[in-house]
Parts: structure tokens; sequence; C-alpha cells
């Protein structure tokens, strides 16, 4: 392919659909049944809609909001607003009205494009104070019939007059296309701002290209690989895979039928290729855990022998190591049949080829059990500025701490304070409407400081560990990485979150949230009654089952010289689930530290002040936008610590 | 959204309807008509007739006196079936479904009336009986795609936590294409959210089917919301009709509803 007719999003379909015309771009499921657009069909969707977004006076420079669940029509109208020369605004869907306002009028967004009801409901809501806003397009056209036409359209509709346009002025868009150059920006992608106003992160067609290319290089992705398109679309992880990077290497997406249905989707689609945050595959291997659970007895001693061989050598056999006893090779052979085969087909993992996690630690048990039975499972690294695209662990190289090595064309740099420096191709433009914030984010030699701190060990890996401002000292001068304590913590599958304080204190505490699914289970084959999760999580069996937990993170953090003065003195769990709508999470549910920890100081001087439990009213924010109150009295625990061992 | 949807004639006319089981009087000379497109709503204190009414909508119950007239038909004495066939579906105030069937299997049965087939051509599932079943099955993802249900499409209904099965419920009326619907309690037992979600559901049907709904329920909020108009029965007796503001502020529903000092 030659460069100048790739160098776009809008030039690399047109290539695909000259190219490989029938092959499947893009499936869905719809009434039961896996409907499939090929790469010539999307072309003619995509023209379609650019067409009619021109008829609504969308032009080069607009900015189109993007809102909803993975549907194809939605990654459809990013490339329209491409083709254009417009920029695709993609935005979290389950973002409350309130949240939208703010990136809507940042980004000052004429044409927006909802899912359906729901989402045009958000848009209406408050369009008075997003007074540029003046049309909303749905796709599912469901409950939207008696909607006031003059600025709510059905997509159908907008294709239909673009279709008419086509056949009006049928050079008109190869026009528009052959105008976009590669340092247009494609993309604006908000970060979720774990402190402060979201920013609009504004990547370029041949930053995210660039992206995608040392992306499938490296894992050798092409045409014939498949995906499951789930993830929010306004996260750059999802651009990259569903949208950039199957672009880039003509591979299908396929979008499930409903959030509620990926599990079963993924089992009939199976994907050769996989992405997903480590709170997935968490929640896959909780799911496993308790159905093995009730399984017939020979079963679960067949999954237990097998999984402990599984232990022992199956991800030393994944990464073709040598030295591994014949009789282990043997036993792991036999297992594949009986136990690690059926079991990756029920994840829906039979066919993959390479699997991703991302956004946070996983654990060391999590992910050695996935790589154990066969999963090519491995880590990367990258932030929504450098399109998802920094390290990635190379296939027989893999760790479960490290990030892996820097792709071919990217530069990394461990400043003098522990901050991971980035400098590549994949690169943000800028922030949007933004000049200081991306004065201060990137250098004078054009490094782009993460944010994050980290250092690389002896094989060359990167090694991340916390956040560079969160990284803070104890009283006695140690190192404290708060999130490095709660990854331990996380690292229990009866604990859902967790959020460490100790920076410039003597010990560390922490509060717990349970995970209701877990611990549910546990607590009702243990024939515990509790009305919901206020009730379950001050249980004194459930206490001790956490204080079990927190002690086996301590004994682990004991055994590294550095963090062993991180070790969890006291704790308590909490009353109430942490909830981005409370504004504890933020969408991608990284915990807001300094947040709960204003919401919540009366419970933080309870854990430092000795005293064994503590009232606490708190307010919440129903689904449903309604407000009510939760209140308990939590009870504070000490947990047993260890002394440092030497490594 | 319900004042551009058409309120078009007379759908369903009951006048001067009596029930009464020995000497019981469950229903005494009730009169009142329904429009098309419209949603009704029955309300009343425990044992005012409420479902019994439904029951005489739907030819369960027979009515000692006065008609019923459905779309112009006059009827006297009809069995379940003959109205089911005449495009009048319903829900139960306690779930009536298969527990140990599937959902799919369950809203199929919605569909038993509109199937053609005899036995033995489904039972070999071939040519005619094969086409069938695929159109069938047609409407049934239609309507599990309306109730955002495709999740638990193979999950036996049993296993459902209460709101979905009433919702699988909903759905197997829906599966029938009912003219008229009529649904008994459709949220009793129900969270604020299930209740919210199904109040959306009864719109939706009403709005994108045009199906007529007579709906009997506890939640006044959720009645004044959704209804057109309220009819308000007690001990047997229709005590006022009419708009939901009207109802709620009719002194007689008011004493009914929290009764009278002596």
């Amino acid at each position: 392919m030659s460069e100048r007719s790739t160098d776009t999003f809008p030039r690399l379909l047109l290539h695909h659909a000259a190219v490989r015309p029938d092959r499947p771009a893009v499936r869905e499921k719809d009434l039961g049944i896996w409907q499939t657009w090929t790469w010539r069909q999307v072309e003619e969707e995509v023209r379609a809609l650019a067409c009619g977004l021109a008829e609504l006076g969308f032009k080069r420079g607009d900015n189109l909001a993007i809102i909803g669940d993975n549907r194809p029509r939605l990654y459809w109208a990013m490339a329209a607003a491409q083709c254009l020369g417009g920029v695709p605004v993609p935005m979290y869907q389950d973002a409350v009205a309130q949240e939208l306002v703010f990136v809507l009028q940042d980004a000052e967004i004429k044409i927006a494009i909802a899912e359906d009801q729901e989402q045009v409901d958000k848009l209406l809501e408050i369009k008075e104070r997003c007074p540029e806003l003046a049309h909303i397009l749905y796709d599912e056209p469901r409950g939207l019939r008696h909607y006031d036409t003059s600025c709510v359209h059905a997509l159908d509709a907008v294709q239909q007059t673009g279709r008419a346009r086509m056949r009006a002025h049928p050079e008109f868009l190869d026009a528009e296309i052959a105008q976009g150059g590669a340092d247009d920006v494609a993309v604006m992608l908000y970060t979720s701002g774990t402190t402060g106003k979201p920013k609009g992160v504004c990547q370029t067609h041949a930053a995210f290209i660039a992206a995608a290319r040392s992306g499938c290089e490296f894992d050798r992705l092409g045409p014939e690989d498949n995906i499951l398109s789930y993830l929010p679309m306004a996260w750059v992880g999802d651009h990259l895979f569903s949208f950039a990077q199957a672009m880039y290497a003509g591979f299908t997406i396929n979008c499930p039928e409903s959030g509620d249905t990926v599990m079963n989707d993924l089992r009939e689609i199976g994907p050769t290729y996989y992405f997903a945050p480590p709170r997935v595959f968490e929640n896959l291997l909780t799911q496993v855990m308790i159905r093995m659970e009730d399984a017939a007895a020979l079963k679960r001693w067949l999954f237990g022998y097998f999984m402990e061989v599984a232990r022992r050598c199956g991800a030393e056999i994944l990464d073709r190591r040598n030295g591994i006893a014949a009789k282990d090779r043997w036993l792991y052979a036999l297992g594949n049949v009986l136990v690690y085969g059926p079991l990756r087909n029920v994840l829906g993992m039979s066919r993959i080829r390479v699997a991703y996690t991302a956004g946070a630690a996983i654990g060391p048990d999590l992910f050695r059990f996935y790589r154990s039975i066969g999963i090519n499972l491995k880590q990367l690294y990258g932030s929504t500025e450098t399109c998802a695209a920094v390290c990635q662990q190379p296939d027989g190289q893999i760790k479960f701490d490290s990030v892996g090595k820097p792709l071919s064309g990217v530069e990394v740099r461990i400043a003098d304070n522990g901050e991971v420096l980035v400098r590549s191709a994949a690169m943000l433009k800028g922030y949007y409407k933004r000049p200081d914030a991306s004065a201060e984010s990137i250098d004078a030699e054009g490094y782009f400081r993460t944010g994050d701190a980290g250092f690389f060990d002896e094989d060359g890996h990167l090694k991340i560990i916390d956040r560079a401002k969160d990284v803070g000292k104890m009283a006695s001068g140690a190192i404290y990485a708060p999130n490095y304590i709660e990854n331990k913590l996380k690292f229990s599958s009866y604990i859902k979150e967790a959020v460490a304080f100790g920076d410039s204190r003597d010990a560390v505490c922490a509060f717990i949230n349970i995970d209701m699914g877990a611990v549910g289970n546990w607590a009702e084959r243990r024939n515990i009654a509790y009305s919901g999760y206020t009730d379950l999580a001050q249980r004194d069996e459930v206490y001790a089952l956490i204080r079990d937990c927190v002690e086996k993170a301590n004994a682990e953090l004991a055994r590294d010289a550095m963090l062993a003065d991180s070790q969890v003195h006291r704790f308590l769990i909490l009353h109430k689930e942490l909830d981005p709508d409370d504004d504890e999470l933020t969408r991608t549910r990284k915990v807001r530290r300094g947040f709960i920890a204003q919401k919540y100081a009366v419970l933080i001087d309870a854990l430092y002040s000795g005293k064994t439990s503590q009232f606490i009213e708190t307010q919440i924010r129903f689904e449903d936008g309604r407000v009510g109150k939760v209140s308990a009295n939590l009870r504070i625990m000490q947990a047993q610590t260890f002394p440092p061992q030497a490594a | 959204m319900s004042e551009l949807r058409q309120i078009g004639n007379v759908i369903l006319d009951l006048e001067g309807i009596s029930l009464a089981f020995g000497g019981v009087k469950a229903l005494q000379d009730i009169s009142f008509d329904v429009r098309e497109h419209e949603v009704r709503a029955i309300i009343g204190p425990n044992g005012a007739g409420k479902s019994s009414m439904l029951n005489v909508i739907n030819g369960v119950y027979h009515p000692q006196q006065g008609t019923v007239t459905f779309r112009g038909q006059k009827r006297h004495r009809m069995e379940p079936h003959a109205a089911a066939a005449q495009g009048i579906a319903r829900t139960f105030q306690n779930i009536a479904l298969f527990k140990g069937m599937s959902v799919l299997d369950n809203l199929m049965t919605g569909r038993n009336l509109k199937m053609k087939c005899n036995f033995l051509q489904q039972a070999l599932y071939w040519g005619p009986a094969r086409r069938e079943e695929l159109a069938e099955r047609r409407v049934i993802e239609d309507v599990i795609d309306f109730l955002e249900i495709e999740h638990i499409r193979k999950t036996p209904v049993g296993r459902l936590p209460y709101g979905l099965q009433k919702r699988v419920e909903l759905g197997r009326a829906l599966a029938a294409e009912p003219i008229l619907l009529l649904l008994d309690e459709p949220m009793a037992g129900m969270n604020a959210e299930e209740k919210q979600d199904m109040c959306r559901f009864i719109l939706d049907v009403n709005d994108e089917f045009g199906t007529t709904i007579v709906l009997i329920e506890h939640d006044m909020g959720v009645v004044m919301d959704i209804s057109d108009r309220v009819v308000v029965l007690d001990y047997g007796r229709k005590i006022a009709d009419g708009t939901p503001d009207e109802v709620m502020h009719n002194q007689t529903v008011i004493d009914a509803y929290l009764g009278v000092a002596h």
C-alpha cells in the first residue's frame, strides 16, 4: 500500500473496501442473529452518513459528539466525521447529564449522535445549557417517535438525505476525503480526570495510525483476526483496538447484543484478539470459581488437581521455556484435554491468540491463572495522551509485575523524581484549547510527562508502581505508594475496592469495599443471612474474612524491604460501594483518593485515633438520579503485621 | 408523549356489569368504556373487584347481568381462548409462567394461537412447521429486543428474579400481538428502579404498537403518571371515573382510601 493512500482513517477505509470488499468488517448481534457488514458495505454506510452530516451543516473543523454503547453506526459516525475533516468526540455512555455539559460546551458541539432514547433524553435535558447544540441524531428509534423533529433526527433519515446528496454530488465526498491530511486531528478523547476538569486530548491521524501500526506489527495482527468491541467507546483502549487497529489491519469488530450479553457473545464469536481491564478478568475468574464450588465432587477434584499442574508448569509451557519435567508436560497435555480446553471454551477464549489487559495492576494469581491455562494474556502500558501505545510485553517474556518493553519508535525515559517520560510518534498534538496544560505536560525536548512513577528492571522491562503525585513518604521515611498497597489488597477476590491512607503518617490504614458477588456467595454457603450490602459488610464473619485477606496482603508486602512499612495496621469495611455517581470513582473506576479522604475524614480520624467503631451517614445517588441516605456504625479492626523479610 | 398519541373511539364498552359468587356481590352495575390507544387504570382498595373486572373482560368470569362490547361485537358468554383469539392478552397478579421452561419457550407459548401447523408437523419439524417456527421466532426476538431481555433468552424462568419474571410475563402477552392488553398489578413487589423500567415499557408498548392497555395498580404515583383515565372501584361499585387529576381530588375516592370518620 502506498503511504499517501493510507495516511488517514477515511483513506484506510477506502483502501480496505477496495482490497477486501467482501471480508466482514463489522458484526453486530441483532434479534438474536449476528448481522455482518463487509468492508464495501461499511464504506457505503459511512459515505451516506458523512453526506447526511454535511447536509446538516457539519463541516471541516467541527466536532461531533458520540455517545452510546458500541454500535456499528456509532463507529461509522466516527469515520464519517473524519471524512468531512471533522473530529469525533466519543463520550462515556454512563455519564449523567451533568457531566456531559462540560464536554459539550468545551468542544463546542453542534451535532451529537446518541445511541437511544436514554441518551437523547440526557442531551435534551442539558440542551439549554449548550446553546450551540443544534441537532441530536439517534441510532435506535424506539420511544423517540414523538420527539420534536426540528432538532432530533433518526440516523436512518440522515443517511437517506446523505444518499440523495451522494447521487446529486457524487464527487463531493471524495474531494473532502482528499483534503484531509495526516496531521489533522482525528479524534478527541476526554481524559477521565482523577483531578480537575476533563481535558480534550487531540490525536492526529498520524499519531493513531502509528500507534495502531506498532501494535499490529508487534502481535502480527491481520485481516483474519476478530475482536469483541464492548468497552466504552470514549476510552482510548477501545478506540485503539476497535477503531484504529481494525482500520489499520482490516480485522473484524464484533458488537455485542447488549451490555448484559457480553459473556455469551464472547463465546459465540470466539475472538482471536481480546482486550479487557483486569476487573473483567477478575469477574470471569470469580464466576468460574463460584460455579466450580457447585460442581460435583469428581469435577472439583479434577479441576483442583489439574489447576495445580497448570500452576506448576502452565505459564512456562506457554512461554516455551526449557527444563520442564516430562511428567509435567504429559500431565499438562492431559489437563488440556480434560480441563483447560473446556475452561477456555466456557470463557469464550478458545481461539484467542493474544489478549491484553491494562488500565490497572493485575493480580499475579489472576495473571498466572489465565496464562497457565494457555491464554496468552499480556500487559501493556499507555495512556490517552500516548494512544495507549508505550510498552507491551513480548511473547515469551512475561512478568506479572512489569508492563513490558517500549514499542518500536517509542522512547521512554525516567525522570529524576521517578516519573516516566515518553516520546513517540503516537503522541498527543495538544490538549484542546488548553495550551497551558499542553505546555505543562510536554517538556522542551518533546517528552510527555505520564504522571506515573516507575523504573526499568534489569531486563529492560518497565515497572510502574503508582501515580507519581500519589507516591509519598511515611513518617519513618519509607516510600509510600498507595496504589501498590491497594492493588495488593484487591488481588483478593473478596475485596472489590480499597483506599489506603498513610502519607506522612506512621502506619497505613485502609477502607475496604467487599465484592458483593463473591462475599455474598461465600455468605450464602455459610448460611449467613443478610439484607443488603450495608448489612453484609458489617457482619462479624465478613470482617474476619477480610482480616485474613488483609493479613495475606501484609505478608506479601513484608517480603519487599522497600515496602514493608506499608503494611495495613487497621482497616474498616465501608457501608456503601464506592461509585462514580457519587464522584468517588472516575468513570474508568479509579479511586479518587483526595475526594474520598475529604468525604470520609471522620472515618480516617477514627482509624488513626484507635476507636473500635464510628458512626457515619452518607448521601448516595441512585441510578435514576434520586438522592438518598445510608448510615451505619462502622467497626474498625486491627490486622496483624509481619516483620520485614530479607528478599 | 401522551398528548401526541391519538386516542380513538371506544374499543371496549362495559355496561351494567354485575357479578356475584353466591351471596358475595363482587361487581354491581358497573359501566365504563375504554378507548382505542389509551391507558386505562382500574384502582381501588383490596377486594374492590378489580381483578374480577379483568376476569370479566377476558372471559374467565361470566357476569350475571350486563353486556361487554369489544370492537363493536356484543358478547354474552365467551371463553378466555375466544377472547385471546379476538386480541385480548393479559398478565397475572401472581406470575403464571412455566417455571421450568426457558424465557424463549415461555414467549413462544404466547404465539401458540397464531400457529397453524398441527402437532405431527411440529413434532417432525419439517417444511411448513419449520418455516412457521422461524417466522414466529422473529416476532419473539422483536419482543425480546423491545423488553431488553436478550441476556436471559435461554435461562429457565424459575431462576430469574421477580422483576424479570414480571417482564417476561409482559413479553408473553405482547407475543400474542394483542389489541387490548390487560395488566394485573404489573408493578407489585418491585423496587423503585424496576417500577420505573416497567412504566417505561408500558408507555412504549402503548406508543410503539398503539396497544390499548387496561391496568390494575396500587402504586398511585405510577397510576397518576401513566394513565389517561382512571376508574375507581370500592366494594364492587364504581365510585369515580375520570382523568387522574379529577379522580385524585374526588372526595369519595379520598374517603374510600383513607376511611371516613364516624
